[in-house]
């Protein structure tokens, strides 16, 4: 049973074989190209190894369940990821358009789609460019010896440590109050700060430096980008085996809990990990693809791509425990001294007389004869297991426990330099796709005129980014960001993967996508890439995006403010969002799903209302495609 | 002279013990914790006599420098309640009558002021020789004349901008040398006398690859 929407006029839309294959041979330099397959790869492997491999995946294996986890998320990987990414490859190799060049290929009314994703794209890249803005301030941050993260500040008179700093510790001092200077709840802009803006145009500018031409300059860019993260993450991995406790770390990450397999939870959040790892529904990777020859594999391609984002979640998940094992190690083994030495200044035992190994005898053999005396002490209890879950995710295991780590390691600022360079290569290739997914779409669309450079396009989008992306640089910027990260980029790629996939397989028809890929690749796809494409996929992404949808609408909406006043600090306190931020947030994640069936409905009541001009536009579009790109061909020539 | 000698030997623990109670201590003394295992580890020397006599004297210094009196000797120190922990408590006796006390403020200043000196003649630190009750004077923060992350942020934004301008010089270039190569063709091409737009079109791909036949032709039809 293959259900198809009526989708008439498809046919003068879209090129047919002979004309891609003609395409093929006679545009030189028309379209922009690939220099080599390599770059390709680079290119999508970069975007979709992202900053969340690095600290999003180990906290989720962490804390659900471990070596368990690894089923649910490598069998969403095969089920949800491949096919998903398979798709946008074969439908941007086929129609050689940007993501709003593609749908509106397919249907006219589906240009929402596109320019949803567009926006999605847009707001994703403020926020995460600003994360990079963060890095880099952390890395130009790194050239002094001692890092300036390890040590409380001292006070006016030099009796003692800045409070603030005292009370919690200086990684997140730097963090909280040197960085981000933040206020103490969202109401509280508190105005730019002067070196955050500076870090923001520093990021900004290393962005259109390296997009300026569009793939051209990117290409070039991604042979270090992408690559080297994969170097450092092998040299902290060689660093990190090496130190104590590091085994601790990794046992910990990867001991099974099955009964994890049991909550939903875990699968949903396997999903989601799936999903937003592999940058879907951004329109960045429809647009990369597009410029491959028309009989690339990409087929091959999807699937060398979910192996590598796979293989680097999980690498970077080894590496990133090892290290968190060291700091767990290194934080217990200060409890247990400080406990010793207050029990040795207490009893007036001699110096080596309470070692770690005898530390439990001993306290239980002083607490039977002086209870008393122990009460008085007030003894931590150092708990390994405690210090290991305390594994942070995103910004947090970034800049405070890792620059922790970081700091108790020889030659601190070198580890230092290393490690934010490979955040910043990280984030900067996946702004490279978000960069794209917004610029070839405007184009398309022609929001710009032809004759502006390409440099300027890039320039026009870098700028206006940044403009809005300085709301970040206030001191409650990272709230803003918070809400960001929580809305922008969550539902509305949800919606657009769905629809995505009911556009090719039920609006283009899914014997049409079967023998174009046929046509591009030699072979058709086999019964594994119909089942996930027609059912499988639309159903999980729909599950995911029921949960999310109502777990959002459901619970109160909060967020974690850093407040020296509060009675908990340094424990961050929860405050609930003021009423208007509802506005922003419908704005954040409503506005991008609600353009889809908004231009929809626009289309139709244009259409409706110009019906008469509606056959002479149809022989328009069909010269129209052609001449468009014979049109590139010859100002390329020029 | 033998009884006065005998006195004087049973008198000298009696006078010392008031010196070590509670009460004086709290008053007049200040406790010392002395943790020589963990700051040298291996190389860790014992605690004995000596060194107390050692501590005693740098003590002594202490008060010699504060005070520029260069009366004060060893037998001033007084130490008390000497535990295995190594933790003992010490008074100071003023020079000139032995049974006065100094305050407890000029031994902390007297202390603090040659703390250094203190700490490197054990070879121990702040915190491993540890004055209960006096606080250690933190080392001023390492301050800079410009902050060295400025530094490296001027040298990698000098960077994008030169890869700026030189990309968008390029750009220009190539330009403006088309635009030059342009006038220059079409000059040409009025002195030929060639046909139109499609003509042209035809032209170029013609030079591009002579062995095609006329694919110019499949495109005028599609048109």
């Amino acid at each position: 049973m293959k259900l198809q929407i009526p989708n008439p006029g498809l046919e003068e839309r879209i090129p047919s074989h002979a004309e891609l294959e003609e395409l093929e041979e006679v545009q030189a330099r028309g379209r922009p190209q690939w220099d080599n397959k390599a770059q390709y790869m680079l290119t999508c492997v970069g975007f979709c190894v992202g900053l969340g491999n690095v600290w999003r995946f180990p906290y989720l294996c962490q804390s659900h369940g471990g070596g368990a986890f690894m089923i649910p998320f490598l069998l969403l990987l095969v089920l949800e990821g491949v096919p998903l990414l398979h798709l946008e490859f074969a439908i941007g190799q086929r129609l050689r358009k940007a993501s709003v060049g593609v749908w509106r290929s397919i249907n006219p009314y589906l240009v929402g789609v596109g320019i949803s994703s567009t926006l999605v794209s847009y707001m994703v890249g403020m926020y995460y460019n600003t994360i990079i803005a963060w890095v880099m301030w952390y890395f130009f941050n790194s050239f002094q010896d001692p890092l300036p993260w390890s040590q409380c500040p001292v006070n006016e008179n030099r009796t003692g440590l800045v409070s603030e700093c005292a009370r919690s510790s200086p990684v997140d001092y730097f963090w909280y109050r040197k960085t981000l200077n933040t206020s103490t709840k969202i109401e509280d802009s508190g105005g730019l700060q002067w070196w955050m803006v500076i870090c923001l145009i520093a990021a900004w500018m290393v962005l259109w430096v390296c997009c300026i031409r569009g793939i051209e300059t990117t290409g070039k860019a991604v042979y270090i980008t992408s690559t080297l993260p994969y170097v450092v993450l092998t040299i902290f991995l060689i660093r990190g085996l090496t130190l104590k406790g590091s085994m601790n770390g990794i046992k910990f990450l990867f001991t099974p809990d099955l009964n994890e397999l049991l909550n939903p939870a875990t699968w949903l959040d396997a999903g989601a990990q799936v999903f937003y790892s592999f940058s879907l529904a951004f329109g960045g990777l429809i647009s990369f693809s597009s410029y491959n020859s028309v009989h690339n594999n990409c087929e091959q391609d999807a699937v060398t791509i979910s192996i590598i984002n796979g293989f680097t979640s999980i690498y970077a998940a080894i590496v990133i425990y090892s290290i968190i094992g060291f700091r767990a190690t290194e934080r217990f083994d200060d409890c247990l001294s400080g406990n010793i030495v207050a029990l040795l200044n207490a009893f007036h035992l001699p110096e080596g007389n309470i070692t770690e190994s005898n530390y439990n005898e001993v306290l239980q053999s002083l607490n039977s004869t002086s209870p008393e005396i122990i009460q008085a002490l007030s003894l931590k209890t150092c708990d390994m297991q405690a210090l290991l879950s305390q594994g942070v995710e995103g910004t947090g295991l970034a800049f405070i426990v890792f620059t922790e780590a970081i700091t108790k390691m020889p030659i601190s600022p070198l580890w230092a330099m290393l490690f934010f360079i490979m955040l910043f290569c990280l984030g900067l290739s996946t702004m490279f796709g978000s960069v794209e997914g917004v610029v070839m779409p405007l184009q398309d669309l022609n929001v710009f005129p032809k004759t502006w450079p390409k440099e300027a396009l890039t320039g026009i989008v870098c700028l206006a980014s940044f403009a809005i992306a300085l709301i970040f640089t206030q001191r409650s910027g990272e709230y803003w960001l918070a809400l960001f990260d929580s809305f922008a980029g969550s539902i509305p790629l949800l919606i657009i993967a769905f629809c995505e996939m009911i556009a090719v397989c039920y609006i283009y028809g899914i014997d049409r996508f079967n023998k174009d890929i046929e046509f591009m690749i030699g072979h058709k796809p086999n019964i594994f890439w119909q089942a996930t494409w027609r059912v499988i996929s639309p159903l999980i992404v729909l599950v995911i995006f029921l949960f999310y949808l109502v777990s959002t609408a459901t619970k109160e909406l909060t967020y974690i403010a850093w407040n020296p006043e509060s009675d908990n600090f340094p424990m961050l306190e929860t405050m609930f969002y003021p009423g208007w931020i509802y506005v922003i947030i419908f704005i954040l994640s409503g506005v991008p799903a609600l353009i889809i069936p908004l231009v929809a409905v626009y289309k139709y009541l244009w259409k409706s209302c110009c019906r008469s001009d509606n056959t002479h536009k149809k022989s328009i579009s069909t010269v129209s495609f052609f001449t468009s790109e014979m049109l590139t061909l010859e100002t390329s020539d020029r | 002279m033998w009884v006065w000698i005998v006195c004087l030997l049973t008198a000298a623990p009696a006078l010392a013990e008031p010196l070590c109670s509670k009460e004086v201590c709290d008053n007049y003394g200040y406790k010392v914790r002395i943790s020589i295992k963990t700051a040298l580890g291996d190389k860790a020397y014992e605690w004995n006599e000596s060194e107390m006599f050692l501590f005693r004297a740098t003590v002594a210094f202490a008060m010699r420098r504060y005070t520029s009196d260069e009366t004060y000797n060893v037998s001033d120190i007084v130490v008390c309640n000497k535990t295995a922990r190594v933790s003992f408590w010490f008074l100071v006796t003023s020079p000139a009558n032995t049974a006065q006390l100094v305050p407890r403020g000029q031994v902390e200043a007297a202390v603090r002021l040659s703390r250094n000196r203190i700490n490197s003649a054990f070879l121990l630190t702040d915190q491993t020789l540890q004055f209960v009750g006096i606080l250690p004077t933190l080392a001023p923060p390492i301050s800079y004349d410009t902050p060295p992350w400025l530094i490296v942020f001027g040298v990698v934004m000098g960077v994008v901008c030169a890869g700026i301008i030189t990309l968008l010089l390029s750009t220009l270039l190539k330009r403006t040398r088309s635009k030059k190569n342009l006038l220059e063709t079409e000059e040409e091409e009025d002195r030929r006398g060639s046909i139109t737009a499609n003509g042209r079109l035809c032209e170029s791909l013609r030079e591009k690859d002579p062995g095609r036949g006329h694919p110019d032709d499949v495109h005028l039809s599609k048109l």
